[in-house]
């Protein structure tokens, strides 16, 4: 078996084991990176030699010191919105171009002290604005499993970069479905945690109320295993969460008993037929093993969209004014400084994130701001409240993770309303702030589908045994082929 | 006070607070240093960093709140005040808008120690500081350009904005006075004016008596940032005669910013109102509420010192006048000095008198202030002592403080240098008596024939003969003796 086909699990295992060290494996996977990269374009940095570097330090340590780390000798990308004082951070867009952070983002610092060995930057919509890595300033990113497609975004570097094998585990942002749209239509699996669960800090922010920081995989076990590394209180995160996060048990889940919840709001007109019938698949399967599953409400679904395009860009134009071209970054030159601000963004940013600086500009304006933001917050109080009502009801909620497959380049990006739409599904957790994760559900015409869960805030360890069962019924058994293998 | 018009003054005042660490980030709030030296990634505005909340800061931001009787809210958030301006890294500046840290207070207006009236605290908000531009040139307008120095960038501020309750400028400079004089005490800020750790903004509108609409409606007129109370006072007093005559001639109050040139004691505009920045407050997101508890603040309130007023009713009952305790408690050094002393000497109305004027003078002279006085409380306290015992005359000792000024020696030591100390001796002051009546017979004949001032030339010749040491009422009760004497003979 080949480095690159293990998951993290057993990769840690080996290299405590003294079974493969983190160098020969680091070396699997680069080479395998370096043939595939110009297929799938997942990376905006790659530093093999660095990797190599980490590696090597790793297998010189200790056999108690390597003991100690979960995740020794295992490769993770991360995606390009996370500091990285070893790498540049862009978040894929111009006006960061080169730049270097003096700082590690919290979530980069405990992958280092759990020794994983970080091999690169990924691709990603432009400042974590869009859902099919499109609107990157530097390249396309391919879908593994139909190169003409997009892998979905705004994690669409590092989702595909863990379906086409090049890295076991990988992490993304998901604001509003950035991890678990790329992750459905990669065929992997990706949780978003609830609000404050994973530190923030050092990740670039797109809208700091909805962003949270989780893991990518192809296994749920990978994802738990990830997930426990970067939770966690940090004192550098106002809105991080004291608690303590609950190891994720180990123990099968109990199908029956089990209340699963279906929101007949999502089941609407908009949901293509190939998802609409996996859904009803998975239903059928999940009763057959005595889950009781039941129509829920979740009433304000209909608003969630609008709320979540007036909240995110909102915050999104206030965090991006820090990009003046005054500091750091890039800036343009112009006869004072009004000129210089004016063509340092004019130049700096791409289209869709000025389009969403507008917006939320306009959201906050004098005599707007009552109409718009404030309104919006009012909603999502509601859909908050919609999703305890609905979660005093059952354990769990299934959904579709988005209305269709992964779509062609160029389908969506030309209608940006179009795009905002296939968000329908995942918005609602990030403005609920509760934990959803996204399973793979099988292949479509070659095509990965996935199904979403949804559990209450906090309630990530059922959340994730609850993938896991599903991950044994439903198990993925193949992976895209690609470079000529199988 | 004119008439045809009120004048209506607000007040705005920001206050630096002298916390070890900036208000997000832990770098050094202290003035001074190197350029862009206390900085980080945070108080940089770097992508990604986020801000934690000081709670030092918080502290120091209730105390002036209670110390200023206004109410803390166990609920406040803060929110992000947004525009561009690159000595503000992260274009927003994180303030309390709509529900600031505390509301209602008070600040007393006192005339000769008298309270003769209540300014309105509307509000006070916790926010962070923007940085620095030092242009490169005379003027901005033929400026190279700017250099941006961000160590103030995050350094807390609280920011304490009175109502329209102000009626002159003198009232206005009062007001001043009070707030910084009641916030010195807390020791949360060096409130320093020149130095830019206390600011004000004075706005400025007069009301036609025959107005009917609201305050807020009147074209009003802000002052920005004058460096000391006194120019606030001068601003002020321009501003109130050009909005004047502007009415008088018919004309229209622009509402608008103005600066304040203190070469010329004159106000110019900087920028009309009108085309006012829009700043699209909105909550934080970052950081969560700033909930304190009730017992949090009570915790706070038990440790305020007293408020001044308090501390002037205290001297008052220890015998010092209204006048001069306002002057004693308006500087909380000069305080802190008398309250020492008066430990150390009991006769406070004694102590008072000498701070009050010889070490006055001396500390004036020499420009000093009570932060650093020459003379300790203890050792005017032992040259009291001095003058109580007999050791030294009032004359004397004063001179001997003048020394001790000068040599930072002792009282005791002064008094041996100079070889000073009282005669009181009656056969050594007799001896030199006897000797003075006896080589000026015709002045003693003077004085029997009725001559009063023959009395002081004989006084003065004593005192010359004791190079003035010699206790003056007792040089005057045994000149008459002997001159009765010889008058006798």
């Amino acid at each position: 078996m080949r480095a690159y086909d293990m998951t993290a699990t057993e990769i840690s295992q080996r290299v405590h084991r003294k079974e493969m060290s983190a160098t020969e494996c680091v070396r699997e996977v680069a080479d395998r990176i370096t043939a595939l990269e110009p297929l799938v374009g997942a990376f905006l940095h790659l530093d093999v030699q660095g990797a190599l570097n980490q590696a090597r330090a790793i297998d010189a340590l200790s056999d108690d010191e390597r003991q100690q780390m979960p995740l020794a000798g295992v490769p993770v990308a991360v995606k390009d919105n996370m500091t990285t004082m070893d790498m540049p951070t862009t978040a894929a867009s111009k006006i960061l171009e080169g730049f270097m952070a003096p700082y590690n983002a919290t979530v980069v610092n405990r992958l280092k002290a759990a020794g994983a060995i970080i091999v690169g930057k990924t691709n990603m919509d432009e400042f974590a604005m869009g859902s099919s890595t499109e609107h990157s300033a530097y390249q396309l990113t391919h879908n593994p499993w139909d190169l003409s497609r997009v892998p979905g975004g705004s994690s669409g570097g590092s989702a595909a970069a863990v379906a086409a094998r090049m890295v076991p585990i990988a992490l993304g942002s998901d604001t509003g479905g950035s991890i678990r749209q790329p992750a459905s239509y990669c065929g992997v699996t990706g949780l978003k945690p609830s609000y404050g669960r994973v530190s923030r800090y050092g990740l670039i922010a797109y809208a700091s109320s909805l962003d949270q920081i989780g893991p990518l995989a192809r296994s749920v076990d990978d994802v738990a295993l990830l997930y426990d590394i970067i939770a966690g209180y940090d004192p550098l995160d106002a809105t991080s969460i004291r608690a303590e996060t609950a190891r994720v048990s180990e123990g099968p889940v109990d199908w029956k008993g089990l209340r699963v919840g279906v929101p007949k709001e999502y089941l609407s007109a908009d949901l293509g037929g190939v998802v609409a019938q996996r859904l009803q698949d998975v239903i059928t399967q999940l009763e057959a093993q005595g889950a009781s599953v039941l129509e829920v409400s979740l009433p304000h679904t209909a608003y969630a969209i609008a709320t979540y395009y007036l909240i995110a860009p909102a915050e999104a134009s206030s965090n991006l004014s820090r990009f003046d071209g005054v500091r750091y970054g890039y800036r343009a030159s112009g006869a004072d400084l009004l000129e210089m601000y004016e063509n340092t963004r004019a130049q700096g940013f791409g289209p869709e994130v000025k389009r969403r600086i507008l917006l939320g500009t306009h959201a906050l304006s004098a005599g707007y701001y009552d109409a718009y933001y404030l309104k919006a917050q009012k909603v999502r109080t509601l859909i908050r409240q919609d999703f305890e009502q609905a979660f005093a009801l059952v354990d769990v909620i299934l959904t579709p993770t988005t209305p269709d497959v992964a779509f062609r380049f160029g389908e969506k990006s030309s209608d940006p309303l179009q795009m905002y739409l296939s968000d329908v599904y995942t918005v609602t957790a990030n403005l609920a702030g509760i934990p959803a994760i996204s399973t793979p559900a099988g292949l479509a015409d070659g095509l990965p589908v996935g199904i979403q869960w949804l559990g209450p805030v906090m309630g990530e360890d059922r959340l994730l045994q609850v993938a896991r069962g599903f991950e044994e019924l439903w198990p993925s058994s193949t992976w895209p082929g690609l470079g000529g293998e199988a | 006070m004119n008439s045809g018009y009120d004048v209506i003054i607000g007040l705005e005042v920001h206050v630096e607070l002298k916390t070890q660490s900036k208000l997000f980030c832990s770098c050094s709030a202290s003035f001074g240093a190197e350029p862009n030296t206390h900085t980080c990634p945070v108080c940089l505005g770097m992508p990604g960093v986020l801000p934690v909340l000081n709670e030092e800061a918080v502290a120091y931001a209730v105390k002036a709140a209670l110390a200023l009787r206004c109410t803390v809210h166990p609920f406040s958030k803060f929110d992000r005040k947004q525009y561009f301006y690159p000595d503000l890294p992260k274009a927003y500046q994180i303030s309390q808008y709509d529900q600031p840290l505390a509301e209602y207070g008070a600040v007393p207006i006192i005339v000769d120690g008298h309270v003769v009236k209540e300014v309105t605290v509307r509000r006070i908000h916790m926010e962070e500081d923007a940085g620095k531009l030092n242009h490169l040139g005379i003027r901005l307008g033929d400026a190279k350009g700017s250099l941006v120095d961000l160590n103030r960038a995050g350094v807390p501020l609280i920011e304490i904005v009175s109502e329209p309750d102000m009626r002159s400028a003198d009232e206005a400079r009062l007001y001043l006075t009070e707030l910084r004089n009641v916030l010195s005490y807390l020791d949360i800020s060096d409130l320093r004016m020149e130095e830019g750790s206390m600011r004000c903004d004075a706005n400025v509108s007069l009301r036609p008596h025959d107005y009917v609409g609201s305050l807020e409606d009147l074209p009003r007129v802000e002052i920005k940032n004058v460096n000391s109370i006194r120019n606030v006072q001068r601003g002020i007093e321009y501003e109130v005669a050009r909005q004047a005559e502007l009415l008088a001639r018919g004309e229209r109050i622009v509402k608008e910013t103005r600066g304040f040139d203190d070469q010329n004691g004159r106000t110019y505009s900087q920028r009309s109102k009108e085309e006012a920045n829009d700043y699209r407050y909105f909550p934080e997101p970052d950081l969560p509420p700033l909930v304190l508890t009730q017992e949090a603040i009570e915790r706070v309130a038990r440790s305020l010192p007293p408020a001044p007023t308090v501390l002037r009713e205290e001297l008052q009952q220890a015998g010092v006048t209204a006048k001069e305790a306002e002057i004693i408690v308006g500087d909380r050094a000069l305080w802190e000095y008398w309250r020492e002393a008066t430990t150390h000497y009991e006769d406070k109305r004694q102590v008072t008198n000498w701070i009050l004027s010889d070490l006055s003078r001396l500390l004036n002279a020499h420009g000093d202030t009570w932060l650093t006085p020459r003379v300790t409380p203890a050792a005017l306290a032992d040259l009291l002592r001095l003058i109580a015992n007999g050791t030294l005359s009032g004359r004397m000792a004063k001179e001997v403080l003048d020394r001790m000024y000068e040599s930072g020696a002792t009282a005791a030591q002064t008094v041996e240098a100079m070889g000073v100390s009282q005669i009181t001796d009656h056969g050594a002051i007799q001896a030199v008596v006897q000797q003075v009546v006896a080589d000026n017979p015709h002045v003693v004949q003077d004085y029997l024939n009725g001559k009063e001032k023959a009395l002081g030339f004989l006084v003065g010749q004593v005192m010359k003969q004791t190079k003035g040491q010699a206790k003056p009422d007792m040089v005057n009760a045994i000149l008459k003796g002997v001159i009765a004497d010889y008058a006798k003979t």
